[in-house]
């Protein structure tokens, strides 16, 4: 067999050819999720000549797997995916480097591991997981394709690339509670949708590493099986935008965040104007100290990143949280209320709509 | 012509139907106080909306014929 034999069919392409192939061999991607969107989004990678493919999962292989995550099989039941995923993808393509990762991504570990790969594949089934990539990606800058599906419809998109880099804290700024959300487990999936779906993750990320085609970046596109209708909606880099630095992303409790949690009451201006000037309302204002303009009606300023050791210092009252765009204000509540059972707050919009409402 | 509302994913499950005709919407605001009013479990839900096919971010004044999209967040795989 000449070696490039293998992947003639896609060579001889108009557009393609060998710098296309060599590109791929030449890259590096990380699939985070072996399930039924990771499965396929590998098969077709390794098909394609990638050269080198990370592959990020706890699980091991149980039998309802089975209807939608095809690279498994019966004899594999209760082994770790990540080695059954790479054992076969060596026998599909040798010339394929895979590491394994048979462990969950952290916050603790996903900047590590993310910066050795070029590209992220979002094969993951659960919110911490996709706003942990989505961060990490935007720390590193590297861009990530998100993929998702919700019973008969799916969702893809690509995020962070550069030109390009909407990200998904613009459309869903903080994670919606766990219990709003059904995972397949509990809302049911047809095994074809998560195939199709990984099937076009694994297309943009051939797309993104070749340079052919237009990639799917600033669109959000959503596949509905039942009535197979597809809907595009061009998205907006938007004003109301959080960006998680270093070491906020390592400090956060991003399970608490995606978890069953009160929804903490956002306030607007004037709920918050006649609040703070009540004695037994203390505001915290939780912006890092080099932000602008400093604010004579707070009680207390503690930074974020600082929140964490302070909690316990806060006084016994009801406590209002304010930050730039009311965002890290809702993280910030969350964390106090999960730590001190005391009433909690946030300003909504933050500092921007006080001073806008101040203003007009 | 009508407003045509569609719903995405998980909100179907609030409002039994994945797509409503509405008149008298004038703009996003006055059509995201009635489907509110209409399916109060919409309030607590995430979703982002778009125009014709284009995310929005602020109240956006609707004409005859216009498309709102309510789109959540998914998270299955």
């Amino acid at each position: 067999m000449q070696p490039d034999d293998r992947y003639i069919r896609q060579l001889i392409l108009p557009g393609f050819g060998v710098a296309a192939q060599d590109k791929l061999r030449a890259a590096k991607v990380l699939i985070v999720g072996m399930g039924g969107l990771g499965c396929p989004a590998l098969q077709y990678l390794v098909g394609a000549g990638v050269g080198q493919l990370g592959i990020m999962d706890a699980d091991t292989v149980s039998i309802s797997n089975l209807h939608r995550q095809l690279l498994f099989n019966e004899q594999e039941l209760g082994r770790k995916k990540t080695a059954v995923a790479s054992e076969k993808m060596k026998l599909l393509n040798a010339s394929v480097n895979i590491e394994s990762y048979p462990f969950a991504l952290t916050n603790q570990n996903a900047l590590n591991i993310i910066s050795e790969y070029d590209l992220v594949i979002d094969a993951t089934d659960n919110f911490p997981a996709k706003y942990i990539i989505n961060d990490a990606c935007v720390i590193l800058g590297k861009p990530f394709i998100y993929g998702a599906v919700s019973r008969y419809e799916g969702q893809l998109t690509v995020f962070n690339l550069p030109g390009n880099t909407i990200n998904y804290r613009n459309l869903f700024p903080v994670p919606p509670a766990q219990a709003d959300i059904l995972s397949c487990e509990e809302a049911g999936v047809l095994g074809v949708l998560p195939g199709i779906i990984g099937t076009m993750q694994a297309t943009e990320a051939i797309k993104i590493i070749t340079g052919i085609g237009e990639p799917l970046a600033g669109r959000l596109y959503n596949y509905d099986l039942l009535q197979a209708h597809s809907y595009e909606i061009a998205l907006l880099p938007g004003s109301n935008t959080i960006t998680i630095d270093r070491q906020t992303f390592e400090q956060m409790d991003y399970t608490f965040t995606c978890d069953d949690h009160e929804d903490i009451p956002e306030i607007d201006v004037s709920e918050f104007i006649r609040l703070a000037q009540q004695p037994d309302v203390f505001v915290l204002d939780v912006r890092e100290r080099h932000e602008y303009p400093s604010v004579d009606f707070s009680d207390a300023q503690i930074p974020m990143s600082e929140l964490q050791v302070s909690i316990a210092d806060l006084p016994e009252k009801a406590i209002c949280v304010i930050c730039h765009q009311g965002i890290r204000s809702v993280y910030a509540a969350q964390l106090i209320k999960e730590q001190r059972n005391l009433t909690v707050y946030s300003l909504k919009g933050g500092l921007t709509a006080y001073f806008n409402q101040q203003g007009s | 012509m009508a407003i045509e509302v569609l719903f995405f994913g998980s909100l179907v499950d609030t409002t039994a139907v994945s797509k409503l005709l509405l008149d008298d919407m004038h703009d996003t605001k006055t059509l995201k106080a009635y489907l509110e009013q209409k399916y109060p479990a919409l309030r607590i839900a995430k979703y982002f909306e778009a125009v014709n096919g284009q995310m929005i971010q602020n109240n956006t004044s609707l004409r005859p014929g216009d498309t709102v999209a309510l789109m959540p967040p998914f998270s299955g795989g």
